[in-house]
């Protein structure tokens, strides 16, 4: 009896090992490029998250840049976008650590403003990409013009929907900068010049695939008029296709437009569920913020705003190459 | 579905309601049957009126389109939270359920899609997996001592960082057609599969619950742990047995988020615990251990549905859908202790 027991504490302790092993096995994937250049700069990228795949876009253009330059990067971010307070512990150690110069991506614009002046008084170069700081103390930012993107999807739905009829919106946040400006930049758009559409319901899912489905198919019983639905960002957009696929609808009963790109996006603009999704430019994000940390570093004046732009993409400009060249699966 | 109130080995003072007459479940007084029956038809009136107050509010509610959105959206935390039952009726909780349900997801995703294994292998691995985490769990907490709380708020972590590490932190996708209809099919016209499992899973987590040993000792254990030891049973090996049951129910919902979803999103799963544990007590069981039912916690995760799917027919912001939420749930737990305490 206490044999059999001791075995079973045992065999509990070596599946206990193995999922370690497991853990210490895939550990190296989140390391930063290592290039083997001689200069041996650091450059600390602070970014709002890693998990997403715009994220991980982001990362994969600051890697190969970095590659170029010789130089060497880490990339680290919070576990989900709602953590200031964990992010500006990253930036706080990044300082401790006093790399060649920070790249960092706000938050929040307010809460980073003292972390960022005393890099700034620690003599470390501070640029900024996606989002930025109200501080003085960075010398530029790489981003989207998202007022802009969100105006250009109103374009494009309000164009697929004949100029009339009802579109309502599932945002990914009413907090963050992006999701702000992508959903202010749609509805002053269709206010402005759109008259006939009406905007009946705004919601958020969080970017969360399983709530943005759920939200989309209460916007559909809600209202049996609606004629199109943009979704913020990627998981909101596919929440969207989703939930069309579970009522059996399709691109033609509804006019889906998304946000960033990703396979199921992509998948359901080439089968037709969705119209076209605005995409950013999440690899030349990556990669012009790692030049203009190099460009800093080596007391060049990088450019104040660096607008790495936005373009719309459906089935038939897909495979173009200036646009296939800023889509990621 | 009534709850269950089986006889504990030695009478527990701290849950006097829950001692039986001798002779056990098959006699015990009308009045207490009646008792709990009353506790879950007050959860399921609070479901009726929401049903009621909704269908009046707007006509697009009560459409057979919406109210199978309505059960398809329970899907997921309902069989979360059957499985969380179990652990909850123990006193004990558990937060790895929500990334545990993503890790669960992304390894079916591993085992069908990276590693090319027939579906089935695939679904058993995938709960498997769930069944894995639960075992740890047990083990965590009896062997080595830890609090609930802590053990699953590790495993919650690990869970969470391991799906990403596995996944690469990108989404693994199923091109199988056949996984995608084990949310998505109609078995029987008109009802999603995913929501058939949920009843499924419900059935038989009722008469785990209620026809067996295991049931019977969950509550037992939850009652008072000590005496049930102390009266023979060895409540580590049932303590382990019961996370690892709830575990099995995680892998459950991991494989059914997957197929729906026709993905495995490693970033998703936070938060989904919560929602699951507030079902639960909402369908009266009690956090302190020793008594609930499988059936309130069904009735449970239907009116959290029911009432986030009505505030977005109406729509009412999200943020006021969370206030409204809340509020809820107070009044449910709020008026439950209020008539529990008027028995006693």
């Amino acid at each position: 009896m206490k044999n059999r027991k001791k075995m079973s504490v045992l065999a509990a302790a070596a599946i206990a090992v193995v999922a370690l092993a497991g853990c210490a096995q895939g550990g190296d994937a989140g390391s930063g490029g290592d290039a083997g250049g001689g200069e041996g700069i650091e450059i600390a990228m602070i970014s709002k998250g890693f998990q997403h795949q715009f994220w991980q876009a982001v990362k994969t253009g600051a890697e190969q840049r970095a590659e170029e330059l010789g130089v060497t990067i880490t990339f680290e971010g919070p576990a989900s976008e709602t953590e200031v307070d964990a992010q500006l512990q990253m930036l706080q150690a990044a300082i401790d650590r006093s790399p060649d110069a920070i790249a960092y991506a706000a938050l929040d614009p307010e809460a980073c403003i003292p972390l960022i002046d005393a890099a700034g008084a620690a003599d470390i170069p501070v640029v900024q990409f996606d989002a930025g700081c109200d501080s003085d103390v960075p010398v530029s930012i790489a981003k989207t013009d998202s007022l802009g993107a969100g105006a250009l999807a109103a374009d494009h739905m309000a164009e697929l929907m004949g100029g009339e009829g009802e579109v309502a919106i599932v945002g990914h946040s009413q907090i963050n900068s992006t999701g702000v400006e992508r959903r202010d930049g749609f509805v002053d758009q269709m206010e402005a010049e759109y008259p006939d559409i009406e905007i009946v319901d705004i919601q958020y899912g969080d970017g969360d695939h399983l709530k943005s489905a759920d939200i989309a198919k209460a916007m559909i019983a809600a209202h049996p008029d609606l004629k199109g639905i943009y979704g913020t960002n990627e998981g909101s957009a596919v929440g969207v296709v989703n939930a069309l696929t579970e009522l059996s609808l399709t691109g033609d009963d509804l006019t889906v437009i998304g946000f960033d790109s990703g396979k199921a996006q992509m998948d359901a603009i080439t089968n037709g569920l969705m119209a076209g999704a605005i995409t950013q430019n999440p690899i030349g994000i990556g990669a012009e913020t790692v030049q203009a940390a190099f460009d800093a570093i080596n007391g060049e004046t990088p450019e104040e705003v660096i607008d790495t732009g936005y373009f719309f993409y459906d089935a038939d400009n897909m495979t173009d190459e200036e646009i296939a060249a800023v889509l990621y699966e | 579905m009534t709850t269950s109130t089986p006889p504990t080995p030695t009478p527990s003072a701290k849950n006097p309601e829950q001692i039986n007459p001798p002779g056990g479940a098959e006699r015990r007084g009308i009045g207490q049957v009646l008792r709990s029956q009353l506790q879950q038809s007050l959860a399921f009136a609070t479901l009726v009126v929401l049903i009621i107050f909704f269908s009046v509010s707007s006509s697009s509610f009560f459409t057979v389109s919406n109210i199978s959105g309505i059960l398809l959206s329970t899907a997921v935390i309902g069989i979360l939270a059957v499985g969380t039952t179990f652990v909850i009726i123990t006193g004990g909780i558990d937060l790895s359920i929500g990334t545990g349900m993503t890790l669960c997801a992304v390894m079916t995703g591993v085992f069908i899609t990276n590693m090319g294994l027939p579906l089935v292998v695939g679904v058993i691995g995938g709960i498997a997996t769930g069944a894995l985490m639960g075992f740890i769990n047990g083990f965590n907490i009896t062997f080595l001592g830890l609090p609930p709380f802590i053990a699953t708020l590790a495993m919650m972590l690990i869970a969470q960082g391991l799906a990403l590490v596995i996944s690469g932190v990108a989404p693994i996708y199923f091109a199988e057609q056949a996984f995608k209809d084990i949310a998505l099919g109609t078995l029987i016209p008109g009802l999603p599969n995913a929501v058939l499992i949920l009843f499924l899973c419900a059935l038989v987590a009722y008469v785990v619950l209620s026809k067996t040993i295991l049931g019977r000792y969950t509550f037992a254990i939850g009652s008072n742990e000590e005496a049930t030891r102390l009266s023979g049973v060895n409540t580590r090996k049932w303590t382990i047995l019961i996370y690892t049951v709830a575990g099995i129910f995680t892998g459950i919902a991991g494989v059914v988020i997957a197929a729906r979803l026709g993905s495995a999103q490693p970033q998703l799963g936070t938060g989904y615990e919560l929602q699951a544990i507030a079902a639960v007590i909402i369908g009266g069981t009690s956090l302190l251990g020793g008594r609930g039912s499988i059936l309130g916690t069904l009735i449970g995760a239907l009116i959290m549905s029911v009432l986030i799917n009505g505030l977005r027919i109406l729509s009412i912001q999200t943020e006021w859908q969370n206030v409204v939420v809340g509020i809820v749930i107070l009044v449910a737990v709020f008026t439950d202790s209020l008539r529990r305490r008027r028995e006693a």
